[in-house]
């Protein structure tokens, strides 16, 4: 799935054609008006969905994959111009980040849709029905190796608007305080260490799955 | 100097005046007698002691994203609806308690009321002989068919409510799978929140579709999850 250095093509040999992009959309959540959730320590959902998109960002982007965010800083922006960007970016993989105060480590949430035969045209609101099987093999990827990587993982399939329109294998990461054995909280979403980690171990999954899974 | 007329014409607009003021007076007194008569005679029942019954409250935890199901025995009205919003009212009161695995605060008053409504009733085969007039045969089976539950939600209840996807999912998905152990007829659940649709509960879960009961499968211990209920690992 390398691309074929493009210096070492002669003259006479017509170029080989080069490997698709392999891109990523982050979405970060919430945003301007809309601040998401209240964590724990005053931390608005909003702020700790944007570092964590920007950390991720900066992580996949240094292995040299193509990165394209919703939102680089406090802005608003609804479902539906959510969905375009990503759409339009034609990505192979789409994290919509959340982060809560309830529960524990990551959540991993994959549409509810029924599966469909992927199709020309796809409906604007259930576009992602078409990607569930490949969506459910992310959160699979994800969920493996999130749980390798020493974090409680939840797995679950939700109605949320915001995911069911985007037509890539998406997941929404839901980032929760990490708990010990007896509920204590360990570390808030915000927190920049347990960030770092966590976004670690999703890079690293995204990369596992960029080579076990076959791309169309 | 005012003319004849005008003095008479001025009297005239004033007994007019009078009258119609006595008249008004007249008319208040008679719609005040109206009211309190017609709340005089509104039906009113004494307050029954239903027996206890076994139910089965389905039980959310955040820690691990489980729907558990508790059996309990609570005192059940025979009223379909009023059923309903006792059983909700005792749902939510569980994630009102301190120390509850998903603390929702609110308890029962976050439901305001349970609706029932007949689902269109699927046709079935022809056969003349035997079969009732259609409009019979589709009365007996709205009357006998699935129903679909609207849950409404009051607005210090969705605005309480703790935000995120798995919390909010749970909260929904437990008071489908709730309907569901104990009023089997219950297929399809919608909600409102103030009587008014809304998009979501708390900023995430859905609230403009239509959930499913048959979906809302449990995940005490394996379970195959279809839709929501969610599955935990521990590293």
């Amino acid at each position: 799935m390398l691309p074929a250095p493009a210096h070492s093509q002669s003259a006479q040999v017509p170029p080989a054609p080069s490997a698709p992009r392999f891109v990523i959309v982050l979405d970060a959540a919430h945003g301007g008006a809309d601040s998401g959730a209240a964590l724990g320590d005053g931390q608005q959902e909003k702020a700790v969905t944007l570092a964590l998109s920007v950390r991720l960002r900066s992580l996949l982007a240094a292995r040299g994959l193509t990165v394209v965010t919703t939102r680089e800083s406090d802005i608003d922006l609804d479902a539906g111009q959510r969905a375009a960007i990503a759409n339009h970016a034609n990505a192979q993989v789409c994290l919509v980040l959340h982060a809560t105060q309830s529960g524990s480590g990551v959540h991993l949430f994959t549409s509810s849709l029924a599966p469909v035969r992927a199709a020309r045209f796809l409906p604007w609101k259930t576009a992602q029905a078409a990607f569930v099987a490949r969506s459910l093999s992310l959160a699979g990827m994800l969920n493996s190796t999130v749980l390798h990587a020493g974090f409680n993982v939840t797995l679950a399939r939700v109605s949320l608007p915001g995911l069911d329109s985007l037509a890539c294998p998406a997941v929404a990461v839901e980032l929760a305080p990490r708990r010990g054995s007896d509920n204590s909280i360990l570390a808030q979403p915000d927190d920049s260490q347990y960030q770092a980690q966590v976004a670690s171990a999703l890079v690293d999954a995204i990369f596992a799955w960029r080579s076990e899974a076959p791309q169309p | 100097m005012i003319p004849r007329y005008q003095k008479v014409l001025f009297v005239l607009l004033l007994v007019a005046s009078l009258a119609m003021a006595a008249e008004l007076w007249h008319l208040r007194q008679r719609a005040h007698q109206r009211l309190l008569a017609g709340q005089d005679s509104a039906p009113t029942r004494a307050p029954e002691v239903a027996p206890d019954e076994p139910a089965t409250l389905v039980v959310a935890s955040d820690l691990d994203g489980s729907l558990t199901p508790q059996a309990r025995s609570l005192p059940l009205p025979s009223d379909p609806e009023a059923r309903a919003r006792v059983l909700l009212g005792n749902l939510l009161d569980l994630y009102a308690a301190t120390g509850a695995a998903h603390p929702v605060p609110g308890g029962t008053s976050g439901i305001a009321q349970v609706f029932l409504m007949p689902l269109p009733a699927e046709p079935a085969p022809a056969s003349p002989s035997t079969n009732p007039p259609p409009a019979v045969a589709a009365q007996n089976a709205q009357d006998s068919g699935p129903r679909l539950a609207v849950v409404n939600f009051t607005g210090s209840f969705a605005a309480s409510h703790p935000s995120g996807i798995e919390t909010e999912s749970l909260t929904i998905q437990s008071i489908c799978a709730t309907l569901r152990a104990n009023l089997p007829r219950v297929a399809q659940v919608r909600f409102l929140v103030d009587g008014q649709p809304r998009n979501t509960l708390a900023g995430h879960a859905d609230l403009t579709r239509t959930y499913l009961t048959a979906d809302s499968v449990l995940t005490s211990g394996a379970a195959d999850t279809a839709t929501s209920p969610a599955q935990s690992q521990n590293p």
